[in-house]
């Protein structure tokens, strides 16, 4: 997985800023951020809520509700082509073909008065342009792949007769529906439980594998990142501030923020006893952030050089980068 | 031995299940909590956890009084309350109090920090309008880590950890010898969870309050609790000692549970053995015969299917609802 980010990447993300219009204000939610993903390989996107994970994510699609919201900068290289310049025709095309998405709530990203069947068909029949019958028949295999008991007779149900579990299975046969180059799964097994959650996530990163698809998992949950991740990227207040192999991140966490998440999550095979040590303060107000890194109001270490410039992404070692004056 | 606070008696909740317009005829009922028992000492942490629908939620709302229970016998401080009226429970709710998962719907938008917390005091007749009720709101504040100077403020103004904080003040406005927390942190992001943990852990230290800490997040359960009892389909399957569960557990479905979190170290998890369980927790509507586990579970045999499983004492607070303990025994 290493090797790839070597060669010619698959989807390289270039200062990428995509702003909100709210009110009299404008939230930068993505603030010039820049990442690269490997064929086959799973990087994780980690960060809280507001760090700008999920627009990151709809913004490479060109999904973001306009107004109001706007890509205003940079590149979205996907095999060569900048999806930031394509017609509308043409990101159709992409979605849901060479690039597919897997939403957070599987209920409200199903169509509830179309048939599994149908949705699973609908990106065979339309890139494809596979006969619906045809379609039909591979949507019945697709959910087969996805371990769908009994797909022949679940084509024909709606949504609502499915569990979470189901839905989000059925979720991950439309995306697996053309083949894609890349998957993007954002939050994907927030809503579900942690036993069917283990289901889902080992399910996707199985497919993805085997289809040598690359997996982009967005998540909140450092356990999530440690078990399917091979690279990782770490987010604040809509920026990346950390960036390495996941095993590098874990053993040697370089920026104050990282070390802090990892130090305020307990862990299931941690001292116990010990207190937990939180980040101190609020998250960031993305209306106002500070001149300088966003992090320097709940940092312990900051200085007031970190209050002035913001801190440049770079090199700390192999394929490690952090934003952070403090670390060279 | 401390001082018992708590004892739950097989404690059963059933919602009925009711069909048609007009003429309403009960067609069945949804087994949300059935047969609990459970013991919580003062200033003892329980950690109560399973998957959504298992009944932990009810199991709280009912020790709370505030759902009937359908059978079984609730007993806090001594007084058997399970069939006390709201009359008579009244003098006791100053005794036992919540804190809820949203911090956002729990708060009423329209009233002043300073008057949600000290509601409490409002309600059981306990305030004046002397500056010892106002000191009580400030001291209550610090309590939780929040400035007296925010009391004239709104909830829309806060975080979500803050509210969280403002939640807990007013549950100890009080002074309560019980508090029953369902899913206090789930809602908060990770870097503020900690921060409210911290404030759950001080306060029982300095305070001596007991918790029923009902969560699904195994990981911060273990950090809290002293016992945790875990339940699947409104029954307790297994409940021990923190680290004897997490270090042995011994029903399956403790075992599947603690093999799908994954921890957050790359290398442990490259090494790790891990069983995944099949399947989704079936309807508790019509819950599976037998051990309500028997259809995700790896080792049923015939008897789980026919025979539903005691809790079985294992020795050192450890029990277990398993008919493989019995078989090994």
């Amino acid at each position: 997985m290493e090797r790839a980010a070597q060669t010619v990447p698959l989807l390289s993300v270039r200062d990428l800023v995509t702003r909100f219009r709210i009110g009299r204000g404008t939230v930068t939610a993505v603030d010039h951020v820049s990442f690269d993903v490997g064929a086959g390989e799973t990087l994780a996107i980690v960060g809280e809520s507001g760090s700008g994970k999920s627009v990151t994510a709809l913004s490479i699609l060109r999904l973001i509700p306009d107004p109001p919201g706007v890509i205003e900068g940079g590149q979205i290289l996907f095999d060569g082509r900048d999806l930031l310049k394509l017609s509308d025709a043409e990101i159709r095309n992409v979605r849901g073909n060479r690039i597919a998405m897997i939403f957070q709530e599987p209920m409200s990203s199903l169509n509830p008065v179309l048939t599994i069947g149908m949705q699973v068909g609908e990106p065979i029949n339309q890139h494809r342009r596979t006969p619906w019958a045809a379609a039909l028949g591979m949507a019945r295999d697709l959910l087969g792949r996805v371990r769908m008991p009994d797909p022949a007779s679940r084509i024909s149900a709606y949504p609502h007769q499915f569990s979470g579990g189901m839905r989000q299975r059925a979720m991950i046969a439309m995306a697996l529906a053309c083949e894609p180059q890349l998957i993007i799964a954002d939050e994907p097994t927030t809503a579900l439980d942690v036993t069917v959650q283990a289901q889902i996530l080992d399910l996707l990163k199985d497919l993805a594998q085997s289809a040598r698809s690359a997996l982009i998992l967005i998540t909140h949950d450092l356990g999530v990142v440690a078990r399917y991740a091979d690279r990782v990227v770490v987010m604040y207040a809509g920026r990346v501030v950390e960036s390495a192999p996941a095993r590098e991140l874990y053993a040697r966490p370089r920026h104050p923020y990282t070390r802090g998440l990892m130090a305020s999550v307990p862990r299931l095979d941690g001292d116990t006893g010990k207190r937990l040590v939180p980040i101190e303060g609020q998250p960031p107000n993305l209306a106002a952030l500070p001149a300088g890194c966003a992090f320097a109001p709940r940092c312990q270490h900051a200085i007031d050089a970190c209050r002035q410039t913001r801190p440049p992404l770079h090199d700390v070692g192999s394929q490690h980068q952090v934003a952070c004056i403090l670390e060279s | 031995m401390p001082e018992l606070l708590l004892r739950v008696d097989d404690l059963k909740v059933h919602f009925p299940v009711k069909t048609g317009a007009m003429f309403r005829r009960k067609v069945g009922a949804v087994h949300a909590v059935d047969g609990v028992s459970l013991t919580l000492a003062r200033g003892e942490t329980l950690g109560l956890v399973g998957e959504s629908g298992c009944g932990k939620s009810t199991t709280g709302l009912a020790i709370m009084r505030m759902l009937a229970p359908t059978a079984g016998r609730i007993e806090f401080e001594g007084q058997d309350i399970t069939c006390y009226g709201k009359k008579q429970m009244r003098p006791l709710r100053q005794r036992m109090q919540m804190v809820y998962q949203d911090p956002y719907g729990s708060l009423n938008p329209r009233m002043k920090v300073r008057d949600i917390i000290g509601e409490p005091l409002v309600v059981h007749g306990l305030a004046d309008d002397s500056g010892a009720y106002q000191d009580k709101i400030a001291s209550l504040m610090r309590t939780v880590g929040l400035l007296p100077d925010m009391a004239d403020r709104y909830p829309h103004e806060f975080s979500g950890g803050q509210r969280q904080r403002i939640g807990i003040a007013r549950a100890l406005a009080l002074e309560p010898s019980l508090i029953v927390c369902d899913e206090p942190v789930s809602a908060l992001d990770v870097s503020i969870q900690a921060q409210v943990v911290n404030v759950f852990v001080e306060l029982q230290q300095r305070l001596g309050l007991a918790y029923l800490f009902i969560a699904h997040d195994l990981a911060v359960v273990r950090h809290v609790s002293d016992r945790i009892a875990v339940m699947y389909l409104g029954r307790i399957v297994e409940i021990a000692k923190r680290d004897t569960l997490y270090r042995s557990p011994q029903h399956p479905y403790t075992q599947a549970l603690l093999a799908a979190v994954p921890v957050a170290d790359p290398v442990v998890e490259a090494s790790r053995r891990r069983v995944i369980v099949s399947g989704e927790v079936p309807s508790a509507t019509n819950p599976p015969s037998g051990c309500r586990f028997h259809t995700r579970c790896p080792h049923a045999f015939a008897r789980c299917r026919a025979e539903v499983p005691q809790l079985r004492d294992l020795g050192d607070g450890q029990a277990v609802a398993c008919h493989l303990q019995e078989t090994n025994a």
